[in-house]
């Protein structure tokens, strides 16, 4: 045990209280947008497999940020709910360690046309439910239907599938029958997709919670108790969900499913969960011996660097500043940049954050898409965009003000309201300012609501924002940046950036390298050529981990961990 | 008396009633959606969503379907937790939080008068600054800091009690000491300046005279009007335990009502908002009338002025 100061740890939980009481609920979209707030949550990174021999019991103790919101896979919104599907339920395809699709339901390898619009995919006859029906085509013909049905009014069900499958788009706005939705059983175990159009990430999809099957007998039956307990549900993944009641309960228990047709290589036995929220408390279950991993917000990381138990895992989560070219001085790719350069964002990762996250010099993250044929990485193809540099800032200052004819830029800069988030803006203020002489911020500091209420009405100069990826494509980091896209709020139009993601996204469909080099192409334009946005750092979660676990795997999206073979070695 | 409570029961509805009112049309200025994926949604599907859950309708309609549902005693079902009763969250979580606040209240109070009958009775001595130390602390450190030390040092160094969730008597141990520290340091306070002026009135010198044994003095003459002040700040007590237990339970990872509140009005989850707002007001109205009755029961004046009959 170690000996705190006792007024530091008083101290630390202060500042976490804010942090909790500030951020909550803005953190846990799976693929959703980040709050643009790095805030402390219960997740950690991933653990290599290490060729070890499990031994000792094979329990895991984990905690939770919050609650499961629900376990119906049409209505999952959130990385809690993907984690607890993705180890309870299995749908045609799971991620491996190398975050490439692998056959789980599917027998294998799906058979594609040649137009890549028809996919055609054999079941596995051994995979069965937890009340011991197959797991046949039409589960998933049943599921894909009611998540896209309009009557369900599924979230992600319109957004993972519109304009991927086949007349779902027509189907969620109430213009066709569900029945005519490109997925069909044309066999107890086979199955036919057809595509609207071709989507050179769709494979990676079908490992997403909102294309898991469903039981259509035991669903029907259920009605609106399905998936409202552990009990009101049937499981076809390596674990099976018990105690689980969120309107009482705030933990929950998975034991291996030993009808699982894989369950040999399953090794855990139980998995006990816990809801914890506040960082302190899952630290000091931590000393305690009570659970396995700890998610640490930056006030311990200090304590705990350098210790065994310490790691850091990098996300795909980016974090940038957006620049509303609305505004004059913003519309000149001097100020930009010169905004960009000034900041020093290795400070800003080691001293404000202080988790392992690092700096961003570009628009897609590290470790998140490697070339087709190559298998380098997306990042070290393109290296860095843009780099801190504050002479060369002060020279694209100078020259953007002249093009403007004046010496002075006042801008509006919309942040959050967490203690880190103000924290962090009064920092990237201070540098600006300090760096650019004749620039000042006007910092307005809201809930993530009205950011976003104000995102949408284009009413900013300088945003803070961060952003999630939704599916395994470079396109998830790019698309956005296009002059039509709904995500577009910051007036950036570029003929030349939108024409060369037109190509990637249509003509290049069919040529998957050359259409990664288009998007690498299309990456200079918008950082190098025309720095859009001022990107600021890759975040990382620091947390610590029990040695002893080994053999968990860390996913860039869907769940953030895969149980499915980890091990405890005492 | 019974006419007296019956009045007051309907006041209760009544503002109840305006609660639920102000409290609807407020909420739906919160910014942004219960729809967790909105950002990411096009303006097309958020309409399809908007349409199925009935929030497109116009504002005062969807305020009379609310309180027609209200009235059936129906409080709908939860955004974020899908399709879950609201009405069972908040019965299956008060009791939670019930019983930690209930420990609280009735540890903090007994606690504190004691220390504050001490206090007056050896006014000025060393018990007295001691019992007026623990009182200023109590009084300006806030619970989740003693909450936090609690966990740490009995938790962690000393392991002696179970650092968080919910379970065993034990586990009811740290929040009770910590919920309970602002209520025992309020009493405390409010019972030794009450009681120093009620020992130096006339009747208490008159009963001394009498003969009246001290304890009887104390706790039949002194004590009983001393209380009127405290059973005055117990309403704001209560209510401060209530805000208490949101932070408490969170410490604590306890699954209870407080906590369920927060993360309802991050996540604009618009049935559990009105739910759990309603209970609180509910609760708060509730705690005034049993104190008003309280009043009554202990200083009889205020019985005559309160009912005629």
């Amino acid at each position: 045990m170690r000996k705190t100061n006792w007024l530091l740890l008083a101290l630390a939980l202060v500042l976490s209280m804010f942090l909790v009481a500030c951020s909550g609920g803005n953190d846990d979209n799976a693929g959703g947008n980040d709050s643009g707030e790095d805030t402390s949550s219960e997740e950690g990174g991933s653990e290599e497999a290490e060729g070890g021999e499990p031994s000792g019991e094979q329990v895991l103790n984990l905690i939770e940020g919050s609650q499961i919101p629900t376990m119906d896979s049409s209505h999952a919104t959130d990385a809690v709910a993907f984690q607890w599907l993705g180890e309870t339920m299995e749908g045609l395809y799971r991620l491996n360690e190398e975050a490439q699709p692998e056959p789980a339901i599917a027998e294998g390898e799906p058979e594609v046309s040649e137009d890549g619009l028809e996919w055609t995919i054999k079941l596995r006859e051994d995979a069965v439910w937890s009340n011991g029906d197959p797991v046949t085509a039409n589960d998933f013909v049943f599921a894909w239907q009611r998540a896209i049905d309009p009557e369900t009014g599924s979230e992600y069900g319109p957004f993972m599938m519109n304009d991927v499958l086949k007349n779902a788009t027509a189907i969620n706005n109430g213009e066709a029958d569900v029945e005519e939705l490109g997925v069909e059983a044309t066999g107890d175990y086979e199955l036919k997709i057809t595509l609207e159009k071709e989507v050179p990430y769709f494979h990676s999809l079908l490992t997403f919670g909102t294309y898991l099957p469903l039981n259509e007998d035991f669903v029907t039956e259920q009605g609106d108790d399905y998936a409202l307990t552990s009990d009101n549900l049937l499981y076809n993944g390596p674990f099976i969900l018990e105690d689980w009641d969120p309107k009482a309960n705030e933990s929950w228990k998975l034991t291996k499913n030993e009808d699982y047709w894989d369950a040999e290589n399953v090794t855990l036995e139980t998995i006990n969960v816990n809801v914890v929220k506040e960082t302190s408390t899952g630290v000091n279950l931590y000393e305690n011996g009570e659970i396995d991993r700890a998610g640490l917000s930056s006030e311990f990381v200090e304590k705990y660097a350098g210790s065994e138990d310490y790691r850091t895992m990098p996300e795909p989560v980016l974090f940038y500043l957006k620049m509303n070219q609305e505004n004059e001085a913003l519309a000149n790719a001097d100020i930009r940049k010169a905004i960009a350069m000034s900041i020093d964002k290795q400070s800003l990762v080691d001293v404000i954050l202080a988790n392992g996250s690092i700096p961003s010099n570009a628009a897609v993250p590290e470790d998140f898409v490697t070339h087709p044929e190559s298998g380098e990485d997306f990042r070290e193809l393109n290296g860095d965009l843009i780099t801190s540099d504050k002479e060369k800032a002060k020279e694209h200052w100078e020259k953007g003000l002249e093009a403007l004819g004046t010496d002075s830029v006042t801008l509006r800069f919309l942040g959050g309201d967490s203690e880190v988030a103000k924290e962090m803006d009064d920092y990237l203020i201070n540098q600006l300012e300090e760096n650019l002489e004749g620039l000042s911020l006007e910092l307005s500091s809201v809930p993530f609501e009205e950011r976003i209420a104000r995102d949408e009405k284009s009413d900013y100069d300088i945003q803070n924002s961060g952003w999630g990826p939704d599916y395994l494509d470079a396109s998830t980091w790019l698309n956005m940046w296009m002059s039509d896209s709904p995500y577009m709020t910051m007036n950036y139009n570029s003929e030349k950036y939108d024409s060369l993601m037109q190509e990637a996204n249509n003509d290049l469909l069919t040529d998957l390298p050359a259409r990664f080099d288009k998007m690498l192409e299309a990456e200079k334009v918008l950082i190098e050529e025309d720095t859009a946005i001022a990107p600021l750092y890759q975040r990382s979660r620091a947390y610590l981990w029990r040695p002893s676990v080994k053999g968990v795997q860390f996913n860039p999206m869907g769940a953030d961990f895969t149980y499915k073979h980890a091990y405890i070695e005492e | 008396m019974a006419k007296y409570i019956f009045q007051r029961l309907v006041y209760m509805f009544i503002t109840l009633f305006i609660i639920a009112t102000a409290s609807f049309f407020l909420m739906k200025q919160l910014p942004g959606s219960p729809f967790k994926a909105e950002e990411k949604l096009s303006a097309a599907q958020l309409e399809i969503l908007y349409e199925k859950y009935n929030l497109n309708d116009p504002l005062p309609i969807q305020y009379l379907n609310y309180l027609g549902n209200l009235f059936q005693g129906d409080l709908g079902v939860s955004f974020q937790m899908n399709n879950q009763p609201v009405t069972e969250i908040l019965m299956s979580r008060i009791p939670v939080s019930a019983h930690l606040g209930i420990q609280a209240m009735i540890i903090g109070t007994i606690i504190g008068m004691l220390l504050g009958v001490v206090a007056a009775l050896y006014s000025n001595s060393i018990i007295d600054y001691a019992s007026n130390i623990i009182s200023v602390i109590g009084i300006s450190i806030p619970s989740f800091i003693f909450a936090g030390l609690l966990q740490y040092y009995l938790g962690v160094e000393l392991g002696i009690l179970p650092v968080a969730f919910w379970g065993s008597f034990a586990h009811t141990i740290m929040p009770t000491i910590a919920l309970a520290i602002f209520p025992l340091a309020i009493s405390a306070r409010f019972v030794r300046t009450e009681l120093i002026e009620v020992l130096g009135s006339d009747y208490i010198v008159t009963a001394r005279a009498k003969g009246v044994s001290n304890a009887t003095l104390m706790f039949k003459h002194g004590l009983r009007n001393a209380l009127i002040p405290l059973v005055t700040v117990m309403g704001p007590m209560a209510v401060s335990l209530m805000t208490g237990t949101l932070v408490i339970e969170q410490i604590f990872a306890v699954p209870g009502i407080g906590e369920q509140f927060v993360t309802s009005i991050m996540t604009d989850d618009f049935p559990i908002i009105m739910g759990t707002t309603l209970f609180f007001a509910f609760f708060f109205i509730l705690i005034i009338l049993v104190i008003d009755i309280l009043y009554g029961i202990i200083d009889p004046r205020i019985r005559i002025a309160g009912g005629k009959d």
